[in-house]
Order: structure tokens, then C-alpha cells, then sequence
């Protein structure tokens, strides 16, 4: 099958959606690449490379000719009728903000799947073009940050003064805040970091930032199964506005990336905030697309407040970056194309017993087959299940414990009242060793447990000195048996104790 | 000898036996430890010896000297990895030795003119619960050596009605203790009752999988110790109690920690019940793809590295990769490259199994870290080198509930950046259980043995 990557019309948008080395990879897939004239050009991708991993250059109306589009932006209303019968699309199709783009690729019979539908599955992963977009997007909100910031963002102490640190706030912890944290943390910057999901926090100091934790009564976890945040309770915003409002008087710069799927983008920073925040300060509000998260966002631009706050909108942080930008999708398209097309003949299976291709799929056969069915990928709801379980289980044993105790004194008392006292003293020492012996052991250091179970073997040895007890000097059954048994035992002491010894001579500190 | 010497000469013993136990719960006083084991063992045997049949000496010097040269021979001949049958076969000796304790003090009790009654009863139990544990001792012991050596399948035996065997075993000997009291002693219901133990133990071993070895033999050495404290009743000397006690609980303890390790009940291992759990099948889902890398690559990345944690596991025993190991580890810190090592509680086939394998490799044991204490880093470590380990670095624990190995702690290697396992090939771990590690985006697969990968890597360094 032929896979035809035009080249993108949307204004302002420089990714590809195929690079040389995705295009070498596809043609030994067996597929035949078609890549239209000047299609990698804004990402310094020339047609000679394209040639030279295999594919063939053609102008517009003969690359939408091909049974396979590979784009990055859906197509818009000239290019839709271009899609020949029974074809099939990949690209950013956004189905649920759509609705209307959905409807017209509907009256086509193609086959259309959605890169923006990959499952945050593991599995998926090497397809997510979200979450590699995002990666990038991330890194440029930073970098875009930076250049329209008028300090350093590491501190210097210099012969010519003292600089102190820029301070960066990331509101939102998915891939692009990560990948923010990282970069504000390697330029030298204090990054803090706020996400509704608690489960984000570790994520965000692993990668150099610091959580704000909401001070916040009922601990409200705003993580759903789905991977994604979720619209969180009204007391919860309130808390979350007034932090937020602290945090804007501190702060140098504020990258915001809080969406919720499906729907505008949450108002986090008002404009009271951003009046409060120190002349020169930079928002990057990399929501612009969806509506921002700032109420100052002019989607698309870089807006100067009267206060000298520079917010900037722009949506195509990671089309900023072409080159990688273009390779990191190409990729992800490259392993699309490695699901679909498993016999590697160079034909494609949109296979709806595959929950990725189920799920990227919007329209199949000429029919929406959006929204999909829910899958669930995060572990997180299941161990909040487990928790009750879990005390019910501990109280169980602690009544045991009770009964078991009685039953023990009542065992005792029965045994002191029938039992010779020789006998009992004897059961005395029995017991004090065994509390002796749990005391001793119980903090032993994980490495050494090897050595010490061979030592309690070697001690276990002293039942020789039972057999010394027994063993007589005239020949019966007697001597015979205490005769094996002291010589096992012996192989027992003196086996035990020399492997101890020669295990502990070989821990040897630095 | 005077009596009351040597008691003296016993509670010296046994106060070095605690002392022993205590030193070895640390690295500093570990060989100090040893010393005073060895010290209280010659204590007690002397004391002993001074009351022993004078006549029998000569029998006496015999069996020691033989038994003395065999134990030497086995235990300085004896590889590192080999270690875990080493230690289930010197169990078994005590058992054997419990059991024949226990059969020479009921000969001579049944040869003994007058005994008062309740003493009669006591000693009777004492005798009988001694052989019964001693003679389950020896051949669990031996069945865990012969899975641990390989000879025997080291699968779970799944016998039809299992625990109702089990039952019906413990049942039988409860039985037969009571008619064994009742006739005041009686040598066939004896040795009835010791077939039953001797077969009990075989199968309360053989139908634990050789993934949970290292339980089984801490828990054989807690039986062993309680053989020697029946034997010690049985002898009404306190020694023998004191000490068969000590290293029974510290047995138990130490089966109880290692569960706790691998999130499993004590209860049913202590009972043989626990290796039997049907292996869920892993999920329909397959895994996708993984990634290789070869071994010049990897030397590579380790270069270009600055901190590193090495997982060992069983893989690494068997290959006897840890000089190439050792050596690596040496070259990357001359470097100035951090390397840590991370070691699972259940790594291996012993408790401890891999700490002695580094020790005996001359890594110094301050870069070697346990779970608890490096799993925290994982996150900002560079790589991660997963030698031979599977099941311990198995993300399903955490991330799939229905795996048969949810909730055990596990090494969360898959959060450093990048991940190189080391392989023969791609099949499962002991648990039998797929891992999505593998298949990880940070995850690249270096096949071979061990062994020789590292040393080409060493070299390419």
C-alpha cells in the first residue's frame, strides 16, 4: 500500500509528519512512501533525503492519491474531497472538539484514526503523539519563557553583583509540565510545581520540582482512571485560586498546561493575579489553544499587559521545535504503522479487537465509530479499593491474638498444675530463649541473613552433646545410634561454623 | 567433672550462643559473632565430654574426628553459589541426629527400672515430639537439597486432596501419640510414627515451588532448632533447650521477615501450603515489542552515565558473573561513576544469597543497599543493569492487580531513564509470570550469558 505524506497547510505549521528515517523504516514495512515536494522543508528536511531512504517525491493531487494519509493536521475543507475511496487517515483529528470535522470526513468511505485517541496505555506508549508533542511543548514553554525574560534563571553570585534565581511555577504536572519542571530545573530556575493529582508529586520532585500541597480539609484526589485530571469540587478551586494568588506575588514566570479532555481549559490565573505579579514577569500559558488558562490569553500571540507582564499564547510550542518535533511524531506514526501492519506485507488491519486501534479509530468504513468504548489505565482508583480490605484484614489477627493469649495462659496453668516442678523449670528456660532468640534476630541486617542462618545451623549442632550424653562404652543399639549421631552432628558443627567463617571473611568494607 | 561446673560451663555457652546470634545481625561485629559461636560450642562440648561415659572415648573420638573432617572438607569445598544446599543439606544432619537422639533416650527409658509416672508421660511426649520434628527435619531438609541441587524437579509437587494429606498426617500422629502414652512406650508405634514424619516432610517441601527455597530453609533451620530444644527436654539439660530454642525462634523470625518480603502469609508457608496457588496465566494482552542492545552499547551508555544501581538476581549466580561484575563496577568508579547495588530481600535462592555473592567478589558491602533503602532513588539514577532478575523487578506487582505476584514490594527499576536487562532469552521468571518490564519504553534487552556479556562490556570499557 502507498502512504502519502503531503505536505501541511494549516498557516504557521513547520512539523512533517514523515522524516527520512521513519520513511526508511516504513519502506521496510513494505509500504511505498510518497512525500509531497517541499513537505519536510520548514523542518530542514530536504526531498534528496526523503529520496535517498526510499521514497518517491510527487506533487499535492498524486500524494492524496495514496490508501494511507499520514499528516500532522487534520485536513481542512479543500483537502477532504482529495481522500480517494476506501482510504484511510492518520492525524490530530480532536473528534470530541470537532464535531463538524467528524461530520464531513463521514460523508467520505474512509477509514480515519486519530493520533490525539492513543490509550495511556504502556503498551501504547510508543505512539502517544500527545505526550511526545507535549515532551517538546513543555521544553519550548520554558525556552519561550527564558527568551522573553529579562534575567537569568540561575542565581550568580558575580564581581558585578548578585542575581538571585528566577522562580517558576508550573501549574500542571502531565508530560509537558514535566518536561517544563526538567527544563526551568537544568537552566538553574526554583521550580514549584501544583497538580490536583496527588499522585503527580512524586513525578514532580523526581524531576527537580517542588509540590505545592493544597492545605485543604477533605483530601480530594483529582486523577481519574482515564490518566487525565478531572473538574474538581468548588471549595477545592477556592483553595487552589488562593495559592495560586500567593504564589503570583513570588513568582517570575508561570507556565500553565491544565486541560481537562473534552472541555474549555479551567480559568486558574485571573487578572488580578497577574496584575499582582512584578513588571516583567512571563506567563506561558500553553492551554491558548483551548481557551487558556489565563484570563489575559490572547490565543496565539505574545500579549503585554499595562503592568509589563508578557503572557504569551502561543499554540504551536512544539512546531517551534520542527525538526525534533517532526521526528518524535514521525516515530510515533512509525509504530502506528508497526501495529497495523504486523505480517510487515505492507498492507494495514484496523483490528477493533485491539483496544489502541479501537480507540484511535474515529471513523471506520465511512461510519463515526466515536466516542469508543472506556478503557481503563491507571492503578491508582484500584488501590483506594484495596485500602478497606486491607483493616479488616488487620483487625481479624488482633482478635486472634486475644484468643490465642487466653488459650496460652490456660495451657500454662493446666501444665503448671499437672506437671512436675523439674519439668517446669525446664519449660522456664524455654521459654525466656525464645523471646531471647526473637530479640536477637529480629533486627539482623538483610545482607547478613545468609551467614547467620548458617550459624544458628552450626549452633543447632549442640544436639551433638545430646548424643555425648548417651553414648556408653559397651557395645548396643545405644552406642551404635549415638555413634552416627555425633558424627552427623560434628559434620553439622564444624561444617556450619567454617562456611560462616568463610562467607564473613569476604565482607570487606571500602 | 563437678555438676555444678559444668552448668557453670553451660551458661557461659549458652550466654556466647546469644552473643554469637546478636554479632551476626551486623556487619561490624559479624566475624566477632562467629568467634563466640565457635567459642560457646567448644565450651559446652568440653563440659560435656567431662561427663560422658570415660569408656565410650574412644568411640567418641572416632565419630568426631570423622564427622569434624567431612563437615571441613564439605564446607571449604563448597562454591558461594552453591551455598543454599550446602546449608539444607547440614539440616538434614541435625534432624537425623534429633531423631536418634530421641530413639536412644526411649531405649533407655524402657530399660530404666522404676520412673515416676507423670515423668514417665512427659518424657514419653518429649521423645515423641523430638523424633516426629527431627525426622520431618531430615528429609525436608534433603528433598530441599535435591531441589536446590537440581536433582529433584524444582516445581510445586501438587498431589491430589494435598492438604487433606497433610491433615490426615497430623492427625495420625496426634493418634498414635495418644495409644503411645497409653501403653507407656511401645518401639512400633515409634517407628510407625517416624515413617509418617519422614514422608510428611518429603511432601510438605516437595509441594513448595524452588522460588520460595529461601523460606523453606529458614524455616527447616527454626524446625532443626526446635529438634535439638526436645531433645534437650528429653535430657532435662538446659543447654540443649536454651540453644535449640534460640535457634528455633530466630528461624521462625527470619521465615517471618522474608515473608513479609515477598508479601506472602506466614502461616501457610510455616504449613508447606503456599507453593500450590494456581499460576494465573498472564493477561490476554500481549506485550508489544522490546528493544536490543548489544553489549559495546551498553558500554557506552554506561559511560556516559553518572550513577548507576545494579540489580542483581539469580541469573547472576548462575552465570558466576559477579568478578565481571566486581571488575566493571571498580573500572566505572575509577571513573567517577557512582554504582550502587540493589539488592531484592528475595533475590536469589537464599536470603542474603547475592550480599555473599558481591562479598565474595570484593564489592564493598557500603554501595550494596537493600530494597527499602534504594528504591527511592531509582528516579534520578541514570541506569539500571538488571542482571539475571526477573520476577523481583516485576512492574505487574504494582501495576496489575490480578498478576500472581500483586502487592509483593518490588525493585522499581523501570523509574531510573534507562533500564538494560540482562538475559539468556525471553522467558519467565520462577514465578512463571510475563514481565511488562521488558517491554518498557527505557528498557533495552542484552541477551547472552552473563557472564561473557560482562566481560565484553568490560572490555569495550
Amino acid at each position: 500500500m502507498i502512504i502519502g505524506v503531503p505536505k501541511e497547510t494549516l498557516a504557521g505549521e513547520r512539523r512533517v509528519a514523515a522524516t527520512p528515517t521513519s520513511v526508511a523504516q516504513l519502506v521496510k514495512l513494505g509500504f511505498n512512501v510518497v512525500v509531497e515536494s517541499g513537505a519536510g522543508n520548514e523542518a530542514s528536511l530536504t526531498d534528496d533525503q526523503y529520496v535517498a531512504a526510499g521514497a518517491s517525491i510527487a506533487d499535492s493531487a498524486k500524494v492524496w492519491e495514496s490508501d494511507i494519509i499520514y499528516k500532522v493536521n487534520a485536513p481542512n475543507n479543500e483537502e477532504i474531497p482529495n481522500l480517494k475511496d476506501g482510504a484511510t487517515l492518520v492525524s490530530f483529528i480532536y473528534p470530541a472538539q470537532n464535531p463538524d470535522l467528524v461530520a464531513s470526513l463521514s460523508t467520505k468511505n474512509i477509514n480515519v484514526l486519530a493520533m490525539d485517541m492513543v490509550p495511556r496505555i504502556s503498551r501504547a506508549q510508543s505512539m502517544d503523539a500527545l505526550s511526545s508533542m507535549a515532551n517538546i511543548g513543555g521544553y519550548r514553554a520554558v525556552i519561550e519563557a527564558a527568551h522573553h525574560f529579562g534575567r537569568f534563571f540561575t542565581g550568580q553570585i558575580t564581581a558585578a553583583g548578585k542575581v538571585p534565581p528566577a522562580k517558576v511555577l508550573i501549574i500542571g504536572a502531565g508530560v509537558a509540565g514535566l518536561a517544563a519542571i526538567g527544563t526551568a530545573n537544568s537552566l538553574g530556575a526554583i521550580v514549584r510545581a501544583f497538580d490536583t493529582r496527588l499522585e503527580v508529586a512524586e513525578q514532580i520532585e523526581s524531576m527537580g520540582g517542588q509540590f505545592l500541597k493544597l492545605e485543604f480539609a477533605a483530601d480530594e484526589d483529582g486523577s481519574t482512571s482515564g490518566g487525565y485530571a478531572k473538574v474538581m469540587s468548588d471549595e477545592f478551586i477556592q483553595a487552589e485560586m488562593a495559592l495560586f494568588a500567593a504564589q503570583a506575588k513570588e513568582v517570575d514566570i508561570i507556565v500553565t498546561t491544565a486541560l481537562i479532555p473534552g472541555k474549555p481549559a479551567p480559568k486558574l490565573i485571573s487578572k488580578e493575579m497577574v496584575d499582582s505579579m512584578k513588571p516583567g514577569s512571563v506567563i506561558v500559558d500553553m492551554a491558548a489553544q483551548a481557551g487558556g488558562n489565563c484570563e489575559y490569553t490572547v490565543p496565539g500571540q505574545l500579549h503585554v499587559t499595562e503592568s509589563g507582564v508578557k503572557i504569551i499564547g502561543f499554540t504551536d510550542l512544539p512546531g517551534r521545535l520542527p525538526t525534533q518535533s517532526s521526528e518524535m511524531y514521525a516515530t510515533n506514526l512509525l509504530n502506528l504503522a508497526k501495529l497495523l501492519c504486523k505480517e510487515k506485507d505492507g498492507n494495514i488491519n484496523i483490528d477493533f479487537e485491539d483496544v489502541v486501534l479501537r480507540n484511535m479509530s474515529v471513523i471506520h468504513n465511512g461510519d463515526v465509530t466515536f466516542p469508543p468504548p472506556q478503557i481503563s489505565v491507571s492503578a491508582a482508583p484500584v488501590k483506594k479499593e484495596a485500602a478497606p480490605v486491607a483493616e479488616v484484614k488487620e483487625k481479624k489477627p488482633s482478635n486472634a491474638k486475644y484468643i490465642f493469649g487466653i488459650l496460652g495462659v490456660l495451657l500454662l496453668g493446666w501444665m503448671g498444675y499437672s506437671s512436675p516442678p523439674e519439668f517446669l523449670g525446664h519449660f522456664t528456660v524455654f521459654s525466656l530463649a525464645i523471646i531471647v532468640g526473637y530479640y536477637v534476630v529480629w533486627n539482623v541486617t538483610h545482607a547478613l541473613h545468609t551467614p547467620l542462618m548458617s550459624v544458628t545451623n552450626a549452633i543447632s549442632g549442640i544436639i551433638l552433646i545430646g548424643a555425648l550424653l548417651q553414648i556408653t562404652g559397651e557395645m548396643s543399639a545405644i552406642t551404635v545410634l549415638a555413634f552416627i549421631g555425633i558424627l552427623v552432628a560434628t559434620i553439622n558443627v564444624v561444617g556450619g561454623f567454617t562456611v560462616t567463617q568463610r562467607m564473613l571473611k569476604m565482607f570487606s568494607r571500602d | 567433672m563437678n555438676h555444678g561446673l559444668v552448668t557453670a560451663a553451660y551458661i557461659i555457652a549458652a550466654i556466647l550462643f546469644v552473643l554469637s546470634l546478636a554479632g551476626l545481625s551486623k556487619q561490624e561485629t559479624a566475624k566477632r559473632g562467629n568467634k563466640f559461636g565457635i567459642a560457646g560450642m567448644a565450651i559446652a562440648l568440653i563440659a560435656t565430654l567431662t561427663s560422658a561415659d570415660p569408656s565410650a572415648f574412644i568411640y567418641i573420638l572416632i565419630a568426631m574426628v570423622i564427622g569434624g573432617a567431612i563437615g571441613a572438607r564439605l564446607a571449604l569445598k563448597v562454591a558461594m553459589t552453591e551455598m543454599p544446599q550446602m546449608v539444607a543439606l547440614l539440616h538434614s544432619f541435625v534432624g537425623l541426629a534429633a531423631v536418634l537422639v530421641g530413639y536412644n533416650t526411649f531405649l533407655k527409658l524402657m530399660g530404666a527400672a522404676h520412673v515416676d509416672e507423670a515423668m514417665l508421660t512427659i518424657e514419653l511426649v518429649e521423645i515423641y515430639l523430638g523424633v516426629f520434628i527431627g525426622a520431618i527435619t531430615l528429609t525436608g531438609s534433603l528433598v530441599a537439597f535435591g531441589k536446590l541441587q537440581g536433582t529433584v524437579s524444582s516445581k510445586a509437587l501438587t498431589l491430589p486432596g494435598k492438604n487433606l494429606l497433610n491433615i490426615i498426617a497430623l492427625a495420625a500422629t496426634i493418634v498414635l501419640m495418644v495409644f503411645f502414652i497409653q501403653q507407656e512406650g511401645n518401639l512400633i508405634i515409634l517407628a510407625v510414627m517416624t515413617a509418617i514424619a519422614l514422608l510428611f516432610g518429603i511432601h510438605l517441601v516437595a509441594s513448595i515451588g524452588g522460588a520460595d527455597m529461601p523460606v523453606v530453609i529458614s524455616m527447616l533451620n527454626s524446625y532443626s532448632g526446635w529438634a535439638a530444644a526436645a531433645a534437650g527436654f528429653m535430657l532435662t539439660n538446659d543447654l540443649l533447650i536454651v540453644t535449640g530454642s534460640l535457634v528455633g525462634s530466630s528461624g521462625a523470625i527470619l521465615s517471618y521477615i522474608m515473608c513479609k518480603a515477598m508479601n506472602r502469609s506466614f502461616i501457610s508457608v510455616i504449613l508447606g501450603g503456599f507453593g500450590n496457588k494456581p499460576a494465573a496465566k498472564g493477561e490476554a494482552e500481549e506485550m508489544g515489542e522490546y528493544k536490543e542492545m548489544k553489549p559495546d552499547e551498553v558500554a557506552e551508555l554506561l559511560k556516559s552515565s553518572n550513577s548507576i544501581i545494579i540489580t542483581p538476581g539469580y541469573g547472576m549466580a548462575v552465570a558466576q558473573a559477579q568478578y565481571p561484575v566486581a571488575d566493571m563496577t571498580r573500572k566505572l568508579r575509577e571513573k567517577g561513576i557512582e554504582v550502587r547495588f540493589g539488592i531484592h530481600p528475595v533475590a536469589g535462592r537464599l536470603p542474603g544469597h547475592m550480599n555473599v555473592l558481591l562479598a565474595e567478589a570484593k564489592i564493598p558491602y557500603d554501595i550494596v543497599l537493600e530494597m527499602d533503602e534504594i528504591n527511592e532513588d531509582f528516579p534520578s539514577t541514570d541506569t539500571v543493569l538488571v542482571i539475571g532478575a526477573n520476577d523481583t523487578v516485576n512492574p505487574s506487582a504494582q501495576e496489575d492487580p490480578n498478576s500472581p505476584i500483586a502487592g509483593m514490594p518490588v525493585l522499581e527499576v523501570w523509574k531510573a531513564h534507562n533500564v538494560v536487562s540482562f538475559k539468556r532469552s525471553m522467558n519467565t521468571g520462577y514465578a512463571g509470570v510475563e514481565n511488562p518490564l521488558f517491554y518498557k519504553e527505557n528498557n533495552f534487552m542484552c541477551f547472552g550469558d552473563a557472564k561473557n556479556t560482562m566481560e565484553e562490556i568490560l572490555k569495550a570499557l
